[in-house]
């Protein structure tokens, strides 16, 4: 039989019947747009794709092999909702990695890492309860946030990552406000999408704020073990313990995404609900790919795996920053990341990221907007360059093209404005400016023009 | 039964409208009976048209390439009756500032608007004319790329300052944009098919967008966005109008099977002003066209059995020469 016809009455029927929560799942003209970015001959520098054509094959075909032989069964059943043993042994493995004991009891595995921020999110937010980020914030959890309806105050970053120093002012204005805040969600290293990492100052100073305050904390670290240079600093969990701490843990990054294995570790009464809500969500995560995981960490090389990725990565952030400073001009300022995947590139304001992406998807380049990664508006005059995702030669030319449209835009600008003149010299690379307090404009298509300096 | 190529997707910016409106059109025709190819139109486009050897193409892609005339043109050259508007309507209709011109010319009212191409400002100093244009205009003045749909890339200029930073988004999309006088008021939308011996207009939809200030892309593809009103309320005078001025401008700028015109029905004058006109208009869920056919009561497959119907009667290309 064919399927009923979509008509009017059936539009408004289903329009009819939407919760208000899908009222803030918006899509975006971005989102279409980065369906263009699949073709083949776009240099995408959007995507958050780890390498994973170095994985070993024939180490693949180990793990498959001995699940075949020695659990088939097992590996195609459900397993418990907080996941198998087995794997977070392994997930012990990592996180003492970071230093970061932890009992099998005090986590649950959960479908990528994406999960984690769904389920906490989930547990922790009624509507319009309050989440503190990161401005810019990881892109990937802002449909997260709006799908509970959070609202979310985002906190500046500078190089030494979020500026905590500004979270208690932050937090008695929204207290005076009557707004409940819950939780604070963070990516203390290598950051997506800005790529810095919060000082131990800084880190000391969150623990201390949350612990006096009773907030419970979001530690989401995918990266921390993707260091490229300088000495690893001690994460949240860490330093607090794991009181107010709740940890986000990924093999996204250091093995596969396509596993779609994470964790979470968090004070037991909260884990209890997450395990809950996990249970909802899928019952379990896929029995097969933890037996994966277990089969690969037996074979005794997951540290080398990572120590090769970091090696290949390290060269590829090196080609992009290299390529940045040959290639964009001198009004561009970017952050430059000690590891994880993304350098996060400001321009002047008077260009918009979104429009200037459908320039440079005429010549086949493409990068994430800025403006994916706030909820208020902000970020119209910034992008999120990945660099792990292609070799050294593609994001040499990718950057060449961007650059090259941006520059056309710069010098549009100058034309239309008459300030048209010899570019100033060169600035070395710097830390993502601050974005302008969020104010009436925000969320306004048309950006505040302000005079920049040469 | 006939053997329909369904060209859809592209590379244009309004790529995944294009394949929604696709699939759409290949569901109803496959219930009507029809054979039907789906093509994502990219690099083996020829190769694919020729191998599959259909009886129509149906046209579902939306902007550059496939509503520009490029498309049809080759359709043309491959000698294959599609569906929808020639190539010079759809040239008229995508470029907004030909398409503004040919209104001025046939006396149908459009809002004041200036255009300008890239080179312009790049060479012929065409910033100074900028004070004189804000003069004429008042702001705010909508700033858009020439062509294009889906109100990609418009921005609303609400100060002088404000202008040259709209004009560097509005190039991005386009060599060629316009500023365009603000017309504040009620946002319709008359939609044609062709009759039997006359293009006919559907009742007028209005869009009321819930939250944004402006029809922007978002509200305009999602369900539960915008509130879509058809028949728009309006009085007997002002349908009447809307509806003629659809008329006139689809048979202006020279459409054949369906189009879409969208105007303005200004709140200080009650006046209608025409924006644009879409050769191609969306065919998903959320779009405009299908919903006001099925208000007239014709269903999506009615509708699109009609444009089918409408091609094939065209016939071949070269047998038209």
């Amino acid at each position: 039989m064919s399927r009923p016809r979509s008509t009017k009455r059936d539009l408004e029927r289903y329009a009819g019947l939407f919760a208000a929560r899908t009222r803030e799942m918006k899509s975006s003209a971005m989102r279409d747009m980065m369906a263009i970015t699949q073709r083949p001959e776009v240099i995408s520098l959007a995507g958050g794709l780890p390498e994973t054509g170095s994985f070993p094959p024939e180490s693949f075909a180990a793990a498959a092999q001995r699940i075949a032989a020695e659990s088939c069964a097992r590996a195609l059943q459900y397993g418990p909702t907080e996941g198998l043993d087995e794997v977070k042994v392994c997930i012990t493995e990592v996180m003492a990695a970071e230093d970061m004991p932890v009992d099998l009891d005090d986590m649950i595995v959960t479908t990528g890492g994406q999960q984690v921020i769904d389920l906490v999110t989930k547990t922790l937010i009624d509507p319009g309860d309050v989440i503190v980020a990161e401005g810019p914030t990881y892109p990937g959890a802002v449909p997260t946030f709006s799908s509970y309806q959070a609202h979310v105050v985002h906190i500046d970053v500078d190089s030494d990552g979020m500026r905590v120093e500004l979270m208690e002012d932050v937090l008695d204005q929204l207290e005076r406000d009557g707004r409940r805040t819950k939780f604070v969600y963070t990516v203390p290293s290598f950051q997506n999408p800005a790529g810095v990492t919060m000082s131990l100052e800084r880190r000391r100073k969150l623990v201390e704020i949350a612990n006096r305050r009773e907030l419970l904390v979001l530690e989401d670290n995918p990266y921390g073990l993707l260091r490229y240079e300088g000495a690893p600093l001690p994460t949240l969990r860490a330093l607090d313990g794991g009181v107010y701490v709740m940890y986000l843990g990924t093999f996204s990054k250091i093995l596969s995404p396509g596993i779609r294995l994470g964790w979470i570790v968090a004070p037991p009464p909260v884990l209890e609900k997450v395990n809950l809500g996990k249970q909802a969500a899928d019952l379990c995560t896929s029995t097969l790919t933890q037996l994966m995981v277990r089969a690969f960490f037996d074979q005794g090389i997951w540290r080398d795996y990572v120590d090769s990725l970091n090696e290949i990565h390290r060269c590829r952030r090196d080609a992009m920053l290299d390529a940045l400073a040959e290639f964009f001009p001198p009004q561009a300022e970017w952050t430059r990341p000690a590891g994880g995947l993304f350098v996060w590139v400001t321009l002047p304001d008077f260009i918009d990221t979104t429009d200037l992406l459908a320039r440079a998807l005429r010549d086949n380049v493409a990068f994430v907007p800025g403006e994916g990664a706030f909820l208020d508006g902000r970020g119209r005059s910034s992008m999120r360059l990945n660099f792990s995702g292609s070799d050294e030669d593609t994001i040499r030319e990718g950057v060449r093209r961007i650059g090259e449209v941006v520059a056309e835009q710069v010098a549009l600008y100058g034309t239309l404005t008459g300030e048209d003149r010899p570019p100033a010299p060169k600035r070395a690379p710097s830390p993502p400016k601050e974005e302008p307090e969020a104010g009436g404009e925000t969320g306004a298509r048309v950006l505040p023009m302000r005079r920049r300096a040469g | 039964m006939a053997r329909v190529a369904v060209l859809k997707g592209g590379t244009s910016l309004e790529r995944q409208v294009s394949l929604r409106s696709g699939a759409r059109v290949e569901d109803a025709l496959e219930r009507l009976g029809h054979d039907v190819v789906p093509i994502d139109a990219g690099a083996d486009l020829i190769e694919r048209l020729r191998a599959a050897s259909p009886d129509a193409a149906f046209v579902a892609l939306h902007g550059r390439d496939g509503e520009d005339g490029t498309v049809q043109e080759l359709l043309e050259i491959l000698d294959i009756p599609y569906t929808g508007s020639g190539v010079l309507a759809c040239v008229r209709s995508i470029d907004k500032v030909l398409t503004k011109h040919l209104l001025v010319e046939a006396r149908i009212p459009t809002p004041e608007f200036f255009a300008f191409s890239e080179t312009a400002f790049k060479q012929l100093g065409a910033a100074d004319t900028l004070p004189a244009i804000e003069e004429r205009l008042d702001f705010p003045i909508v700033v858009k790329p020439a062509s294009g749909g889906s109100a990609l890339g418009i921005k609303f200029a609400r100060t002088a300052e404000d202008v040259p930073g709209c004009l560097v988004s509005a190039f991005a999309y386009d060599q060629k944009v316009l500023l365009e006088r603000h017309v504040s008021g009620r946002d319709l939308a008359v939609s044609v098919v062709e009759g039997r011996d006359e293009p006919l207009a559907l009742p007028v939809v209005e869009a009321v967008p819930r939250e944004e200030d402006f029809y922007d892309f978002e509200a305009r593809y999602e369900i539960g966005r915008t509130d879509f009103v058809c028949p728009a309320e309006l009085d007997e005078d002002h349908t009447a109008r809307a509806r003629a001025l659809a008329v006139g401008v689809y048979k202006l700028l020279g459409f054949y099977g369906f189009g879409r015109v969208d105007l303005m029905l200004e709140d200080s004058t009650g006046e209608l002003q025409v924006l644009e006109a879409n050769a191609i208009p969306g065919l998903t869920e959320t779009s405009l066209l299908p919903q006001a056919a099925e208000a007239a009561g014709i269903d999506f497959d009615s509708l699109v059995g009609r444009i089918l119907e409408l091609a094939l009667e065209r016939g071949r290309p070269a047998a038209r020469v």
